[in-house]
């Protein structure tokens, strides 16, 4: 009963925020304007399909770029001695500090074709490059800032394996490239799973990163959203269903990652 | 002598910035069981560790057989390593735990599978071969980590404390089981531990350590019959330690009296330790011809086998291990027979142990320091 009366402000809250607007993005995706049901708006999602197919594309490089970059690097801190770990975990986090506008900002005129960057590349007589409004832009900047949420996890699981199970498999025989692939990997997986899913989700409804680095021609789901609430193409039907159809792949590709978790360890998604 | 499988020599190691080995000399021969036995921070597990390769010595050098390993790393060397928690990996099942060391060495799927097969049987855990070592007992998991480094046929078997997160029952088991295993496949276990009563059960040899040094090397009845210093006495079962001297040789005065001894070679007058074994001495009455000395009691503890009996004789704690009871505040007498002495030369140890107003010297210490502030009270 106590419990309960606890429990209570958060059920209040989770109703509140959580629920209903889930209701009501349902509620809009199966509506029209004068508030009829209809399949009109999740049939005419099917036309952004290239979007759609973007957006998880471009994800999707985020994501592998962020395991490839912040495996190797969780893997050093969490071989690093205790007080150099609390440096180099805070030095990961530093970025997020900033504001995300602002952090995004700054690689525009850093990517600008008048930008810093090239500015640099002319002063040491090497030709400009075309950087901002690429898809490769907006891969950067999704790497970038979400590239911390790839890190913790993997390095809070990698720090929690238990030293004399290395020392066992060198034990029997693992040189340290074994030793790697036939231990230390395998015990991180629920690390690389929580780090890919919480790097993929953000990363697939990002807005803000295409917008600014990406110019028009990248435009991705969160964007196509955005139109439809404040945009010129004014139509919250379309977006709410869009959201929904969004929603419902996103928990199609955690549900498949979760696949290749044993389940017997809760990881490293705990830390944040 | 066995031939020799390890050798160590001359081995220094220094862990955090504390010499934990200094001039480390041991030879263990080729299918010997061997317990390295002493109390917790003696250096024992660093001597093994050593041998496995994960701790590279600051001078000396490691033998295996002829052939010097100093700088072998631990997956090139022959032998195996059951470590204190097991260390099973919790990604693998059973199975493939076992199967891990085969794997790595590319054997044959039809090869590891008998193995398998036949480690598992060895250790009792048939049928358990597709079960995850996250839902095994304790006892359980000891055995896969046992089948789990004998299936790569090591020539030295390495035991880190195996069996002291086990319960009595289980551990007295294992202690048999780890002894039959040993004669079956006929290798050498180095075996570390601090619980005396395990060392004593299942070596061929024991090595007593004590602050990175042997104090003595011997079978388990040579270290418990004829300890050679008060330390080694002390961790070997219980010990009244008694301040004596050898008047001549086969003559030894203790507690103001003069017994026939069996020990030789200290010289005459020579001040000497002298070591009653608690059982070894029996009650009688104060004015018996029998009695040697006399003493009041001060403890009396039910063990079941026997009564623990603590007596005062003027200031020294003696105890004795009895059938006989008796109550706290008599007056009894003791009966020592000059079989029961054994004279050990004086060392550092003489002094600190042998008294029982205490059972640890952390309680000791304690005591004494209650005690010296009574005495600033008063």
């Amino acid at each position: 009963m106590r419990n309960k009366l606890i429990c209570a402000p958060y059920t209040v809250w989770m109703t509140l925020f959580i629920i209903v607007p889930m209701g009501l993005v349902a509620f809009f995706a199966f509506t029209d304007r004068s508030g009829a049901f209809t399949l009109h708006n999740i049939a005419q999602v099917g036309q952004y399909s290239n979007v759609f197919l973007r957006s998880i594309w471009l994800g999707a490089i985020a994501t592998a770029v962020s395991l490839l970059l912040g495996y190797p690097l969780a893997y050093i801190i969490a071989k690093a001695n205790p007080r150099q770990q609390s440096v180099l975990v805070m030095l990961v986090m530093l970025p997020m500090w900033m504001n995300f506008l602002l952090r995004t900002y700054a690689w525009m005129t850093l990517l600008e074709d008048n930008g810093l960057l090239n500015a640099l590349f002319t002063a040491i007589g090497l030709p400009r490059f075309h950087m901002i409004n690429t898809a490769g832009a907006v891969v950067l900047g999704m790497v970038y800032n979400y590239i911390p949420y790839m890190i913790l996890p993997l390095y809070s699981v990698l720090t929690k394996i238990d030293p004399s199970v290395i020392e066992a498999a060198q034990d029997l025989g693992a040189d340290s490239r074994k030793v790697f692939l036939k231990v230390v990997f395998p015990m991180s997986m629920p690390g690389v799973i929580s780090g890919i899913t919480m790097v993929f989700v953000p990363a697939v409804s990002t807005f803000i990163i295409s917008k600014m680095l990406g110019g028009g021609g990248n435009l991705l789901i969160g964007d196509l959203i955005d139109m439809q609430f404040l945009g010129s193409a004014y139509n919250p039907n379309l977006g709410s269903a869009i959201s929904l159809v969004l929603m419902v792949m996103i928990l199609i590709c955690m549900g498949i990652m979760n696949q290749f978790d044993d389940g017997e360890e809760v990881g490293g998604g705990m830390l944040l | 002598m066995l031939k020799p499988i390890i050798t160590l020599k001359d081995i220094a190691v220094t862990l955090g910035g504390e010499q934990v080995l200094k001039n480390f000399n041991l030879t263990i021969g080729d299918g010997e069981f061997v317990t390295l036995l002493g109390p917790s921070g003696c250096g024992k597990t660093t001597v093994l560790r050593t041998i496995g390769g994960f701790i590279t010595p600051d001078s000396g050098d490691v033998f295996f057989g002829e052939q010097k390993i100093t700088d072998v790393p631990p997956h090139k060397r022959a032998v195996n390593t059951i470590f204190q928690k097991y260390a099973l990996f919790p990604h693998l099942n059973v199975y493939e735990n076992i199967a891990f060391g085969m794997r790595i060495k590319g054997k044959k799927e039809e090869e590891i599978r008998r193995t398998v097969n036949e480690m598992l049987h060895m250790v009792n855990l048939d049928g358990m071969a597709r079960r995850g070592v996250g839902s095994l007992s304790g006892g359980q998991q000891q055995r896969v980590a046992i089948a789990r480094a004998l299936a790569n046929e090591p020539k030295v078997l390495l035991l880190d404390e195996p069996l002291s997160a086990l319960d009595l029952k289980l551990r007295k088991d294992m202690q048999s089981e780890l002894k039959k295993i040993q004669q079956a496949v006929g290798i050498t276990f180095v075996f570390v531990t601090h619980d005396q009563e395990e060392a004593l059960s299942m070596s061929d040899t024991v090595v007593v350590m004590d602050k990175g040094q042997i104090q003595q090397i011997g079978t388990p009845i040579d270290v418990y019959n004829e300890p050679k210093n008060a330390f080694v006495a002390d961790f070997i079962g219980e010990s009244n330690i008694l301040d004596g001297t050898m008047v001549e040789d086969y003559l030894v005065e203790v507690a103001g009296q003069r017994f026939k001894s069996l020990d030789s070679g200290f010289g005459t007058m020579a001040p000497v330790d002298v070591v009653i074994r608690p059982e070894d001495i029996d009650i009688v009455p104060t004015e018996s011809s029998a009695a040697h000395v006399a003493g009041v009691v001060t403890s009396v503890t039910f063990k079941g086998v026997h009564y623990e009996i603590i007596v005062d004789v003027d200031g020294f704690k003696w105890m004795i291990q009895t059938t006989d009871s008796a109550k706290v505040g008599d007056r009894i007498g003791l009966a020592l027979t000059p079989d029961d002495i054994h004279v050990m030369a004086k060392s550092v140890y003489s002094g600190t142990f042998g008294d029982y107003s205490s059972f640890s010297e952390e309680m000791g210490m304690a005591r004494l320091s209650a005690e010296e502030e009574e005495a600033a009270d008063a």
